[in-house]
């Protein structure tokens, strides 16, 4: 098992290859024929945009999907895994997006789950376990005992658990899953640090990320992938960020987000020292009608938190919502929707679409009322505006009836915002709306924004990809630890840039290393 | 449904084919399952095919269809009800008590539906506001509502030989029993409301996800006190039924009831966690329980053994279910 480990970078045969893997789900092929080699010793960066099939292929190499064909090879030798268990004693480890840390278990009960250390065949050996637990802890650097519980760690600590057990499983390739996606500074520089002693140890590093700067920092070679289809692969020397996007988007960065810039009208919402007393503090701003504001911020800036103070979803301790100049009692969802509100939520399968109900349920949800007499549902009054929804959004659907459940990010999407479409409100709230979604379903978003502004709706765009803020937001507020601490665009005479706004998000003296 | 819509051609239409497949099987659902244990026993049993003979199975069942048809409503929005076995009990001693009493005759069937409404609307009041978890809340009220029950009772059996309402238990309208009317009509309204009203939806959009459902403005502590007062209405309605068919009640009718309605939900395939199934599929999951209860006992299969059987075919059967829906999902 462990006779790869030292080859070099130069090595002549990739630890593992993938041929031609090609994956459909009904009604979508996610992978049309992707290739991939990667050697020990090195870290190979696996980019594409959300929904382009980056998670479904490391599914497959980690034993949780089939493919439909192609074939995969580890050190020379076609395998098929037939379950994730085989894949890990094959020497392939993931770390998932999600942890799987069980916080009820110790560290070490955690690194051992499964295949825990026993004596006399059946008691299990603790001790044992701690210490070659620590042994590893201390080689990543970990700064937690092996003897802890695993509820109070961090999330970079969860995935150094997690990395441990990899280690343990003497895992020869080891798949990261946008592994900074939740990580501070800090943590992130961390766990870089953790990824290059592994490297120099001769893993081979498969490291899934979408952020360009990381990718410069860590990746030796780089492939990407776009829509399912294997795009190629880039050596670092020819790492560049018009050509990454380029290969990643299909087209150049300019042409990507359809704007144009709005004269924003009079005042519609007004948000007055909304305050959650915890992770929103006293937010003050006004959205104008035919604007998009964006809002940004670093992860747990507490952008979620406001728009779900302002929907009514938590509970506020002090705070104002006005609609035209008119104060409103919002204690409810309900009541915002009935004042004119929509909430496009940031987790959509958990808070947003109802996946074991028909597609055209799930767009008629709001209209519900008004296409009924006395309570009773008037279906053809509901077929004929979910079909109306259907055709203009372009969703991907079987037909009406189809789950919602078995469609792609993207037509889920579509369904939430034709939900709130059908009760036309004042003001639309997004938040992450573009977030596992294909490319082709972004950019019709983008140009749905574009057209609800035309008809005089105001939407507060909430998105983690600063891109995305630049290119689609007229004026954007920055939050930071619960605070709104700046405003860029409009009339403030500050260019909305990503720099910019990260001088915000960040403290001022740690924006220097960031701005790439 | 003519359904317009943007088509990659084969991959949708591949779609459209599973999607309609599937739909058939889950609309024809357990039937298949009661259809050969009919013929199963129709087989072995010359009595059994009698037209009477049926008339009793539905008979038998009628009061579990009504218990389990509001059980439905509960399980829909991802909840349970352990009480209304105990519900039913409290509500046939309440009906036989009350129609004792001078000059209230008429009142009893009224007083034993409030009584359950009541209750079902205060467990729903329980698990929407205070957050319980509806196993729990129930399992205190099938203790407590017991012992309610034999506390109205006074411990001991009450009977009433010229009660008002014996013709539920008892009459025919035309050659169906009033059970089975009442039973079947049951089912068709709960179907009218699950299926045609706005209430119907948001019961399937609560119990497929609640936390959703609130962010679309989906009054959810509604929707879970009208499951469970539908559910606790209903115990009262079979408490009538049982208190007519008796002519009298007890402290302990009614015991074990909840679980052969739980079952009849989940033979008729409605998911457990909830937003998934239908009424009818209750109904032929009730449907299924009477026939093996009646069709062993024509056999002259002792009851013990039939309780093995009746198990057995319960944890079988969903078996299937699950075979089946799983060969669609892949």
């Amino acid at each position: 098992m462990s006779t790869s480990t030292k080859a070099g970078p130069s090595s002549d045969r990739p630890i593992l290859e993938v041929r031609q893997i090609c994956k459909s789900f009904p009604g979508v092929r996610v992978l049309k024929s992707v290739n991939l080699k990667v050697w020990s010793g090195e870290v190979h960066a696996f980019m594409g945009e959300n929904g382009a099939g980056k998670s479904t292929l490391m599914k497959i190499l980690a034993g949780a999907y089939q493919p439909d064909s192609g074939e995969i090879i580890l050190d020379g030798q076609s395998v098929q895994f037939r379950t994730p268990h085989e894949a890990r004693l094959a020497g392939i480890g993931i770390i998932y997006q999600e942890l799987t840390v069980a916080p009820n278990l110790t560290v070490s009960g955690n690194v051992f789950l499964g295949s825990e250390l026993k004596r006399f065949g059946f008691i299990k050996d603790t001790a044992q376990m701690d210490r070659k637990t620590q042994e590893v802890l201390d080689r990543l650097g970990a700064r937690f005992k092996a003897t802890q519980r695993a509820a109070h760690l961090a999330v970079a600590e969860q995935q150094q658990v997690e990395i441990a057990r990899a280690l343990f499983y003497k895992s020869r390739v080891l798949v990261m899953d946008e592994p900074t996606a939740a990580l501070s500074d800090r943590e992130t520089d961390r766990l870089f640090e953790v990824v290059r002693q592994l490297r120099s140890e001769g893993m081979a590093i498969i490291y899934i990320s979408h952020r360009m700067a990381e990718v410069y920092e860590l990746a030796d070679r780089l492939s990407v992938l776009r829509d399912g289809e294997y795009v190629g692969e880039l050596q670092r020397p020819e790492f560049s960020a018009g050509k990454v996007i380029e290969m990643m988007v299909g087209r150049r960065l300019e042409d990507f987000y359809e704007h144009t810039k709005h004269s924003a009208g009079r005042v519609v919402l007004e948000v007055k020292n909304m305050s959650d007393g915890d992770r929103v503090k006293n937010a003050n701003f006004q959205l104008r009608q035919g604007e998009v504001l964006g809002l940004a911020g670093l992860v747990g800036a507490g952008r979620t938190e406001l728009a779900r103070l302002i929907f009514g979803a938590d509970k506020r301790k002090s705070g104002e919502v006005y609609l035209d100049g008119k104060k409103l009692e919002i204690d409810q969802p309900k009541d915002a929707i009935r004042a004119g509100i929509g909430y496009v939520p940031e987790d959509r399968k958990l808070q947003g679409v109802f996946l074991q109900m028909s597609s055209g349920e799930n767009i008629t949800m709001n209209i519900l009322g008004r296409c009924a007499t006395g309570g009773v549902l008037n279906f053809k009054k509901l077929t004929d505006r979910a079909n109306a929804e259907v055709k203009a959004m372009r969703v991907r659907t079987a037909s009406l009836k189809q789950r919602a459940g078995g469609l792609s990010g993207g037509n889920q999407q579509k369904l939430l915002l034709a939900r709130w479409l059908e009760i036309n409100p004042r003001v639309l709230i997004l938040d992450e709306p573009t977030r596992g979604v294909d490319v082709g379903a972004k950019a019709e978003i983008y140009v749905l924004i574009q057209q609800l502004l035309e008809k005089g709706m105001a939407v507060l765009f909430i998105s983690s990809e600063l891109p995305e803020i630049v290119g689609v937001c007229d004026r954007v507020l920055v939050m930071r630890e619960g605070d709104i601490t700046g405003e860029v665009g409009g009339e403030t005479g500050i260019e909305i840039t990503q720099q910019n706004i990260m001088k915000f998000a960040t403290d001022v003296t740690r924006s220097a290393s960031n701005g790439n | 449904m003519a359904t317009e819509v943007t088509t990659e051609p084969s991959a949708l239409a591949a779609a459209k084919r599973k999607e309609f497949t599937r739909s058939m099987i889950e609309l024809a659902g357990m039937l298949p399952v009661l259809i050969v244990i009919c013929i199963l026993f129709a087989v072995l049993t010359p009595n059994f095919l009698n037209q009477n003979n049926m008339v009793n199975v539905v008979r038998q069942a009628s009061i579990n269809i009504v218990l389990a048809a509001g059980m439905t409503f509960v399980i829909l929005t991802g909840g349970i009800d352990l009480a209304v076995g105990s519900v039913l009990g409290f509500t046939a001693v309440i009906a036989v008590v009350v129609s004792l009493s001078p000059g209230l005759g008429w009142a009893a069937v009224p007083a034993a539906l409030f009584v359950g409404l009541l209750v079902g609307v205060l467990t729903g009041a329980t698990v929407a506001y205070i957050g319980l978890p509806p196993f729990i809340v129930t399992l205190g009220t099938y203790t407590a509502i017991r012992g309610a029950a034999y506390l109205a009772a006074g411990g001991t059996t009450v009977i009433n030989s010229k009660i008002g309402f014996a013709w539920i238990g008892n009459g025919y309208l035309g050659p169906v029993p009033w059970l089975v009317v009442i039973a079947l009509l049951t089912i068709a309204i709960s179907a009218f409301i699950l299926h045609r009203t706005i209430l119907g939806v948001h019961i399937y959009a609560v119990g497929g996800n609640a936390q959703a459902a609130r962010l679309t403005g989906i009054p959810v502590p509604f929707v879970l006190i009208f499951a469970y007062g539908v559910s606790g209405f209903l115990s009262g309605l079979g408490g009538v039924m049982s208190a007519s068919r008796l002519y009298s009640a007890q402290g302990q009718l009614g015991i074990g009831y909840e679980l052969d309605a739980i079952a009849a939900v989940i033979l008729g395939g409605t998911s457990f966690v909830g937003g998934i199934g239908t009424v009818f599929g209750t109904l032929i999951g009730a449907l299924i329980i009477a026939v093996l209860n009646n069709g062993l006992t024509l056999m002259n299969v002792s009851f013990y053994w039939q309780l093995v059987v009746k198990g057995a075919v319960i944890i079988l059967a969903v078996m299937l279910d699950k075979l089946r829906t799983r060969g669609q999902a892949g």
